[in-house]
């Protein structure tokens, strides 16, 4: 920022760039080490992970996923040594650990229960928020204000305030620990986020489309099927892409409301433990699975995050 | 290609049910769009909202499900605005909102105004910064408390290095005076990119001649950020750190795996308390009266939050 030379506002002095350039990078790069570091652990050995100093070059392994996939037993040489040919990769390197596999973890079956979760409540909210999203953009609805702030304001209650009744509610009607009662509740909470940002999508797309459509003869909900829902594509694919990722982040409701069948990979991952405490390669491993998707879609959605978080308020 | 999908929606309509809704009046198809999202709400928040409010009335424990009710009428929100416990979660929550928000709006604003100079690759870097944000809190601040063991995790092997503090002494989670910073760096570093990504939209939503006319009056670089630059991009800031205050006020995840509360009690915010007080101690009357208190208090800020949301849109 220097005050002598005299520079154009609408674009920034060379020196005043390359030092925000600079700090920016600097900052960009900080702010990712932690995930650079999950992912470098996923690759780790069980000792390679707690060495001290902590290891920025390492033998890379796939123990960690071995681990994150498998329950081990720990056994005698004698009897490993009795065993026939070690069968595969995973089974050779638990065995260097004087273990064997016992079975497969839980971790797989929780994150098909994220899954079906989060693609079940997708669909729902976003089939009911663009219902109602064009119903409060095109008609006078009465008290329309009123009902979207209600809309809204059920996304105001803290989860475990939420939480108290609805695990209540959940074990008179048998909700308890199931996919269902989990695609129910996160379609509540995602419907208010879809019909606010559909609504703003659907509010761009000019309604002389629908008008001359049923000038044409078609009728309102024929209008509404040709105009408009494929004109509102975009919009419903991004809800859609802000749905999903809500529920396959959300830990809160999952922990207190699902412990077996229905857990979902959040409060499962924390869980996951070798000798001797958490094992993190495994973790880490759990964690980079659980992470790819989200980044897949967060490059795909940068043009419209903003909107998204902000619950359509502020739209570039 | 979108008349193509059109056309496909359009046949798989079956004939009977089209001919039956082709008759409805645009008013009945309003009600028939939005109702299912309305009863839907008041199955999943209403309804339970309302039997929490008639427990919080009750020694009910959901733990002992056969026990005969008692009405207790005010008792249980009188003992929370008397408990010393529950003041000190109040406390602990409001140091941890202030922190964060103060942190993540220094910091993003800065780095907003930075990216906002549009040097070579923000777009690019932008992106980078936008990620932490996405993640799940849950799975990302458990991976956290490696970062924060003692010697073996990085974050502590870096401050020791800096400060040549012996890396067993870096005990982030385990230090009264330092979990709740624990806490506070997560979130922050989670956080920032959200209110950066806001603050943007409003360095850009301000017209360019604005800065040509300061140019032309000679109003320093000084004067025209705080004159041009801060007031008007105000609204958004204003909006971002509403949206965090209200997210933080609830904060649960990352606490909870963090420190769960600890240790002692000294990380211990609202939702933690409530936690242990309805799932752990079972007394689902008085922590149904706490999640009522919260409730309001949330409210509260929601009401005036979309007050600012209506006057941002309105710019």
């Amino acid at each position: 920022m220097s005050l002598t030379t005299a520079h154009s506002v609408v674009a920034p002095s060379s020196n005043s760039k390359r030092i925000a350039g600079v700090l920016v990078v600097g900052y960009a790069l900080i702010s990712i080490v932690p995930l650079l570091w999950i992912f470098a652990t996923s690759f780790k050995t069980p000792p390679d992970s707690i060495a001290y100093p902590p290891k920025i070059v390492f033998q890379p392994s796939i123990e960690g996923y071995c681990n994150l996939f498998t329950t081990r037993t720990r056994q005698t040489p004698e009897y490993i040594n009795s065993l026939g040919p070690a069968t595969g990769f995973c089974d050779e390197t638990v065995r260097k650990r004087n273990m064997v596999i016992a079975g497969p973890s839980n971790f797989l079956p929780r994150f098909v229960n994220s899954l079906i979760i989060a693609f079940g409540s997708t669909f729902c909210a976003v089939f009911l928020g663009t219902l109602s999203a064009y119903g409060f953009s095109r008609f006078k609805v009465p008290l329309a204000d009123d009902l979207l702030f209600f809309i809204l304001s059920t996304r105001f209650m803290p989860p475990i305030a939420v939480a108290i009744p609805i695990y209540l509610m959940y074990r008179e009607l048998g909700l308890s620990d199931t996919a269902l009662g989990m695609i129910l509740l996160y379609t509540a909470v995602n419907v208010s986020l879809a019909v606010w940002l559909l609504k703003g999508f659907i509010d761009e797309i000019p309604r002389e489309y629908e008008e001359a459509a049923m000038i044409d003869g078609y009728t309102r909900l024929q209008a509404f099927w040709r105009t408009v829902l494929p004109q509102a594509t975009t919009g419903i694919a991004a809800t859609a892409i802000f749905c999903l990722i809500f529920a396959w982040n959300e830990y809160a409701f999952a922990a207190l409301l699902t412990s077996g069948t229905a857990q979902t990979a959040p409060p499962f991952i924390p869980t996951i433990i070798g000798e001797g405490g958490q094992d993190w390669p495994a973790v880490a491993a759990g964690t980079t699975i659980f992470l790819v998707p989200i980044l897949v879609f967060t490059i795909l959605l940068r043009k419209q995050l903003l909107r998204g978080i902000t619950f359509g308020a502020v739209r570039k | 290609m979108l008349n193509r999908t059109a056309d496909n929606v359009a046949r798989a309509t079956p004939e009977p049910l089209a001919k039956k809704i082709r008759g409805i009046s645009d008013k009945g198809l309003a009600w028939l769009f939005i109702s299912p999202t309305i009863l839907l709400l008041l199955a999943i928040n209403i309804f339970p909202l309302f039997w929490a409010i008639y427990l919080s009335f009750t020694n009910y424990r959901a733990n002992r499900p056969n026990e005969v009710v008692k009405n207790l009428g005010l008792a249980n929100y009188r003992r929370i605005l008397g408990d010393q416990d529950v003041w000190i979660a109040m406390q602990t929550t409001a140091h941890f909102v202030f922190w964060t928000i103060l942190l993540q709006t220094v910091i993003g604003f800065t780095l907003a105004w930075l990216i906002d100079r549009k040097f070579r690759g923000h777009a690019f870097w932008t992106t980078i910064i936008l990620v932490p944000m996405m993640l799940s809190p849950a799975v990302v601040g458990n991976f956290w408390r490696f970062l924060y063991e003692p010697q073996i995790g990085l974050f502590s092997y870096v401050i020791s290095f800096v400060t040549g503090i012996p890396p067993t002494n870096v005990q982030m989670l385990s230090n009264v005076e330092l979990a709740p910073w624990a806490i506070i760096i997560v979130d922050t570093w989670m956080w920032t990119p959200y209110v950066m990504l806001i603050c943007l939209a409003g360095l850009r939503s301000i017209p360019e001649y604005i800065y040509e006319a300061a140019e032309v009056d000679r109003a320093s670089n000084w004067r025209q950020f705080w004159s041009i630059t801060l007031p008007m991009a105000l609204p958004f800031i204003m909006l971002a750190v509403l949206f965090r205050g209200i997210e933080n006020f609830k904060m649960f995840d990352m606490v909870n795996l963090l420190t769960g509360g600890g240790p002692g009690s000294t990380t211990e915010v609202a939702s933690i308390t409530l936690k242990r007080q309805a799932f752990e101690s079972w007394r689902t009357g008085y922590s149904s009266a706490f999640a009522i208190i919260l409730f309001v208090a949330v409210f509260g800020l929601a009401n005036i939050y979309v007050k600012a949301l209506n006057k941002v849109k309105q710019r």
